[in-house]
């Protein structure tokens, strides 16, 4: 994190074009020296402090059959017992006879900086036996949370803050196979990749060799592109060449293999996380031992706000786009409305729609 | 990014349902602030200045001064029909932030000699940039995030430096205005009073803006890195300022100064004004603030007010939740009835046209028709008649020539005897 530089006397560039002048309307844009300190830079510091005073939410949903280690995983991401299982009191391990979305929120601060994070997640899911169309209820879940988002957005008394519930990113399990993709995960992340933003990460990925590792990523990211699935991040979303640099980097790892725990070890004279088994310790802070750094590294500390921002932006204008479409509102919509035809206008359009009709009538 | 992506305040993220929790080490989410701080950096940063004020007050040297820079601006003629405003965009960069600077500047306030329609261009102007991200915002395929934001986040307004009180028009148009912007009220050419003059008129403004019941902009206390500055600034309220481009050198330096024959005014001296208060109220402590405010407060008001004014409520007679898609339905459906109603009214209007046009021709045609009848049988009446003189005319002529027939044979037979008689008389000679 960069402190600013001690104000002084900066110069800076110019950026052409010549200023008009109009009655009421924007000139356009001229760019120009400061001969000194003005104070502009104060503002990234006016963001900061408001921003951490009002506080983040996130909700990340986490997908995947039971014994995935979902709920490991989330706990090791955030540090704290976040997921369902570890705080219900009568939480019994029992398969679901339907996917079931159960969701738990808990506030974590951590210097100063609130974060209310949800976690979603999804009991049942392809622990059928027949598990057809068992991704709706979580197509419809995730809908829903736009759906109420977009409704307090049309309200005409607005919350000065409105929740945000919709689904920021959906973690995907994939089950160590090593082989390629499922059925069902093809067919889960196919329909969720248009609606959400989608991280498919390796479980329990302590059973592949690095080479297999290598090979199965491989073949997913085959899989992927074969099938049109679009996962996180998205390269159409890259804003520009620095973010599709470094976003490339993490499509060329993804999916990431990951080990989750939430057991501690002595190794070399530290504590670290690990999970113990008689041939070692597999140290899931290790880069050399699993990729949970990288995963949680995107998740949280790189790119957290940009998936927000892609759910806000893009998954859910998409939504709201669709939905508007729908409820058979015209090309403007709502703007139609606000602007009533002038009189003239209108006359003239039924004028010679009358006219037209009338003339086939007699003819 | 000109369109705020900070979760405006209100409701802190205290939930029933959320449970507060420890961390065990660190996770990482405290990058939070500078990763959101550094997107908007990448986007940029929009900020609307809206200066009021009477023509050769100061406000495009203050501007000037203000931002370090020379907007190049000209000066403006007294003889300004109607208030005009100016809206001038800048891009300026400061390190790594860049920012798009919007000064809009009436032209000739003040000027003329009825004063009653000066506030209404600019609160029209306002509300237009209200109505502009509005529309956007209402629009089905939009683009909030890359929209630039014309809002007006502050407005300054100049008060003439008379040592006595506000003028009315001050009043008047301040109160049109402090629902829909951010009022800073700023003394301007502060260098014309002194000290002890400049203290009691800030008292008495303050008075007056209080009893009338003017909502100018306060600084906001709540956040304690702050609060304290802020709080000791509104109490400064309105700042007495000096603007200048030109320097003079003090000392080893050269200042923003304004020089005098009886000395020096500093522009950047806290002694000689409050330019720099100004300064750091507007940009270093407060701009973020100033565009929250703008967006959540003035923006959201104008917004519920003109949807009201459409008809659109959040809940029916009936006091039910009615969703604005459902009361845009209604309304279209309305709207659409009502067109067909006049294309129908219309439709009506020219079959009618079209029969009263046809039995007129109908009327024209049978008079056409019983006219063509008339004249045909006066034409066989004629016919008829010549045929008859005709007949009569042949009659005529078939007795004429018959005796004239007649008469030849006569003639003939009569010569011929001559003729005898005359060879018989020669013959006999």
């Amino acid at each position: 994190i960069s402190e600013f530089e001690p104000p002084e006397w900066h110069k800076v560039e110019v950026v052409t074009p010549c200023p008009t002048e109009s009655h009421g309307l924007q000139g356009t844009i001229k760019g120009h020296d400061l001969f000194g300190y003005v104070g502009i830079e104060a503002v990234l510091d006016q963001m900061r402090r408001k921003t951490m005073k009002a506080g983040f939410e996130f909700n990340i949903m986490v997908v995947g059959q039971s014994g995935l280690g979902k709920s490991t995983l989330v706990n090791t991401l955030f540090k704290s017992k976040v997921s369902r299982k570890s705080c219900s009191p009568n939480y019994e391990e029992k398969i679901s006879k339907t996917v079931k979305l159960q969701s738990v929120s808990h506030v974590i601060e951590e210097k100063g900086v609130k974060m209310k994070l949800t976690v979603i997640d999804t009991p049942g899911f392809g622990d059928q036996i027949n598990n057809e169309n068992c991704w709706e209820p979580i197509v419809s879940y995730v809908n829903e949370q736009y759906e109420r988002y977009l409704k307090e957005e049309l309200y005409v008394n607005r919350k000065p803050r409105i929740p945000d519930t919709r689904v920021h990113c959906c973690v995907y399990f994939l089950p160590a196979t090593g082989h390629w993709l499922r059925p069902i995960d093809v067919e889960f992340m196919k329909r969720l990749g248009k609606i959400v933003s989608i991280v498919p990460i390796i479980a329990k990925a302590d059973t592949l060799t690095m080479e297999e590792r290598q090979e199965f990523k491989q073949r997913i990211r085959q899989d992927l592109n074969a099938n049109g699935i679009r996962v996180y991040p998205q390269t159409e979303y890259d804003e520009d060449p620095e973010d599709r640099i470094l976003n490339d980097k993490i499509r060329e790892n993804i999916p990431f293999a990951v080990v989750g725990t939430d057991k501690e070890h002595q190794v070399n004279g530290n504590k670290v996380l690990g999970r113990k088994t008689k041939w070692g310790i597999i140290e899931v802070e290790n880069v050399a031992h699993c990729e949970f750094t990288n995963l949680r590294d995107l998740l949280i500390r790189s790119h957290l706000q940009d998936l927000k921002d892609v759910t806000h932006n893009i998954h859910y204008e998409t939504f709201r786009v669709r939905r508007l479409n729908e409820s058979n509102l015209t090309v403007h919509g709502l703007a139609l409305i606000l602007e009533s035809p002038p009189e003239s206008d209108l006359q003239y359009t039924v004028a010679n729609t009358a006219t037209a009709s009338c003339f086939y009538s007699i003819l | 990014n000109c369109q705020s992506s900070i979760p405006s305040h209100g409701k802190s993220l205290q939930d029933k349902n959320a449970r507060p929790l420890s961390l065990s080490g660190h996770v990482g989410f405290d990058s939070l602030p500078h990763q959101l701080v550094n997107k908007s950096t990448c986007q940029g940063f929009c900020f609307n200045i809206l200066c009021i004020g009477e023509t050769g007050i100061g406000k495009s040297t203050l501007m000037d001064t203000l931002f370090n820079t020379n907007f190049e601006n000209f000066e403006s003629s007294h003889f300004e029909p109607k208030v005009k405003l100016r809206a001038q965009t800048y891009d300026l960069q400061e390190s790594n932030v860049r920012l798009k600077l919007t000064i809009v500047n009436t032209v000739g306030f003040g000027d003329q000699m009825n004063k009653q329609e000066s506030y209404q261009h600019v609160v029209d102007y306002i509300d237009t940039q209200f109505e502009s991200y509005l529309q956007e915002e209402l629009k089905i395929k939009r683009s909030l995030h890359n929209y630039h934001d014309s809002r007006i986040h502050a407005c300054l307004y100049f008060i003439a430096p008379s040592g006595h009180s506000l003028k009315s028009l001050d009043l008047v148009t301040m109160k049109k205005l402090d629902s829909k912007v951010n009022i800073i009220p700023v003394i301007a050419k502060a260098d014309t009073i002194s000290k002890s003059e400049l203290h009691k008129f800030k008292i008495k403004i303050m008075s007056e803006l209080v009893s009338n019941g003017v909502q100018i902009y306060q600084f906001p206390t709540d956040d304690e890195t702050v609060s304290k500055i802020n709080t000791a600034m509104n109490g400064i309220l309105p700042f007495a300022v000096v603007g200048s481009s030109e320097e003079v050198k003090i000392g080893n330096k050269m200042v923003k100064a304004r020089q005098y024959p009886w000395g020096v005014v500093q522009v950047e001296n806290e002694n000689h004004c409050d330019f720099v208060k100004l300064r750091e109220m507007l940009i270093c402590v407060n701009m973020e603030d100033l565009r929250e405010q703008t967006h959540t407060r003035h923006y959201e008001l104008y917004r519920r007010c003109k949807l009201e004014e459409m008809g659109f409520t959040d809940t029916n007679p009936e006091s039910k939740p009615v969703s604005l898609q459902e009361t845009y339905e209604a309304k279209r459906h309305e709207f659409l009835g009502d067109l067909q109603r006049r294309e129908e009214e219309m439709r009506q209007m020219f079959v009618q046209r079209v029969k009263e046009k046809e039995t007129e021709l109908k009327e024209a045609e049978r008079e056409l028709q019983g006219k063509f009848e008339q004249l045909k049988r006066l034409h066989s009446e004629e016919k008829s008649k010549l045929d008859e003189k005709r007949r009569s005319l042949e009659d005529e002529i078939n007795t004429f020539s018959k005796k004239k027939a007649a008469a030849e044979l006569l003639q003939g037979q009569s010569f011929n005897t001559n003729a005898n008689l005359k060879k018989d008389k020669d013959r006999k000679k």
